[in-house]
């Protein structure tokens, strides 16, 4: 394993260590996706089949809504303790810091999005295990955008005041590509489309993602630096 | 008389032109009537945001490469016109849209990815007025400006795909009005006026940042 390589794994060691023990997070954000699954439900009525139409863009909805918090955290940690200090001080390349950190992000709203994703199918009564496959990719490249903007402007809005305030206000303007294509691309696949008809939202959802998590590696030294 | 003032005469000079050329020039167009001389504002200013949303990228980019102030100002003062002209191609799209479509606003392709444009750098805007410390303010800023001007091809896709899967594509957009010559000289005119005017507010505003700088 490369020195890189191995400095990434180490910072994604840590937290998933970290998130481990204190299930902080990801205790939290299963309430609060329990909580939005129930206020959906209150705006919108009973109806099941007006629920099972705003499913796709509700699911992504409670997705971005529980991003902000999560992703929006997760850097908090490196603030006490002189942390932030460690991170600054470590050798080498610190785009392997970012990899790292994202990789965390993306393992916490991969765990949070599936007992959302469970629980919208329970509850909706929509049969999912047909459409999981094609689910799963979309899933996969949806949460790697969202999580590549989110990691990078956490880190900057971490030592920004009002950060609670502005982190959603950069983050949600930038993804409206990746709600677009996410909400479009679950709606043909719970429709029973195969995934390949809609591919183009495929390639730009891919190209999006290149392309963040790339400014991600290529820009994170220079929010490190203090 | 110094070069910025000969600018800043040429850009009223040219917007009087501008002026001229759309509603005195320009013939009545059959089918809309008066209302698509709104066009000669609407589509510049849009050209000209454009613009001002490149120069963000190459101040972006610049300062974080050479940490030389001069491009965090340029990316900031650009940033804060792009703004603007944003604002009056959202204006302008929305009132030209009332007698034509009937209705105030329209979630139309390009209208839409410009509001979206014009959330991000307004969200840029905040951030620089959030963050006091000049050198992590350029470094964040310059983050944003970078993502935001390479996200702008992504977001025009994605919501033309997202509008061609709910309706069809309007026909009737400010910018796609027949173009004859008669119509393209007065646009032309109009675009030459509105990029002098942001070439001037370009350099009074950097002008004012340097001054802000030192001061400080």
């Amino acid at each position: 394993m490369t020195a890189y390589a191995r400095r990434a794994w180490i910072v994604l060691w840590k937290d998933l260590l970290a998130e481990r023990r204190s299930k902080e997070n990801v205790n939290a954000l299963l309430f609060f996706s329990i909580l939005l699954l129930l206020l959906f439900e209150f705006a919108l009525g009973p109806d099941r089949e007006r629920l099972r139409a705003a499913m796709p863009g509700l699911l992504w909805l409670g997705f971005i809504l529980a991003g902000l918090l999560g992703l929006g955290r997760s850097f908090m940690i490196e603030r006490a303790n002189d942390c932030w200090e460690g991170l600054r001080l470590a050798p080498g390349d610190k785009s392997a810091i970012y990899l790292g950190k994202l990789a965390g992000n993306i393992v916490l709203m991969t765990a949070v999005e599936l007992v959302l994703i469970a629980l919208f199918g329970f509850f909706y009564e929509v049969d999912l295990g047909p459409v999981a496959g094609p689910l799963a990719v979309v899933l996969v490249l949806g949460t790697i955008g969202l999580a590549a903007v989110g990691t990078l402007f956490a880190a900057m809005t971490a030592q920004v005041r009002a950060r609670e305030l502005l982190f959603p206000v950069l983050l949600l303007p930038v993804q409206v590509p990746l709600l677009l294509a996410t909400v479009s691309l679950t709606q043909a696949v719970l429709s029973g489309q195969p995934l390949f008809e809609s591919r183009h939202w495929l390639q730009l959802l891919a190209v999006a993602d290149l392309v963040y998590v790339v400014i991600g590696l290529l820009t994170f030294e220079f929010i490190l630096d203090a | 008389m110094s070069a910025r003032r000969v600018l800043g005469w040429l850009a009223v000079i040219a917007v009087i032109a501008g002026l001229g050329a759309g509603f005195g020039l320009a013939p009545r167009e059959e089918v809309q009537g008066n209302v698509q001389r709104i066009m000669y504002i609407h589509v510049p200013s849009v050209l000209t945001a454009y613009l001002a949303f490149g120069l963000v990228f190459l101040g972006s980019a610049g300062y974080l490469l050479t940490k030389r102030p001069g491009w965090d100002r340029l990316a900031a003062a650009a940033a804060e016109i792009g703004v603007l002209f944003t604002g009056v191609f959202i204006a302008s799209g929305s009132i030209w849209g009332r007698p034509t479509w009937g209705v105030w606003w329209t979630w139309d392709a390009r209208l839409t990815s410009t509001a979206v444009l014009f959330l991000v750098y307004l969200g840029y805007l905040l951030l620089r007025g959030m963050v006091e410390e000049p050198d992590a303010r350029a470094r964040y800023a310059a983050v944003v400006g970078i993502l935001g001007a390479v996200n702008i091809p992504i977001v025009h896709f994605s919501v033309y795909w997202w509008r061609a899967l709910h309706q069809p594509a309007t026909i009737l957009t400010p910018g796609k009005a027949p173009l004859s010559s008669a119509l393209a000289l007065p646009l032309a005119v109009n675009w030459v006026a509105f990029t002098l005017l942001f070439a001037y507010f370009l350099a009074r505003r950097m002008e004012i940042a340097r001054l802000e700088d030192e001061g400080a």
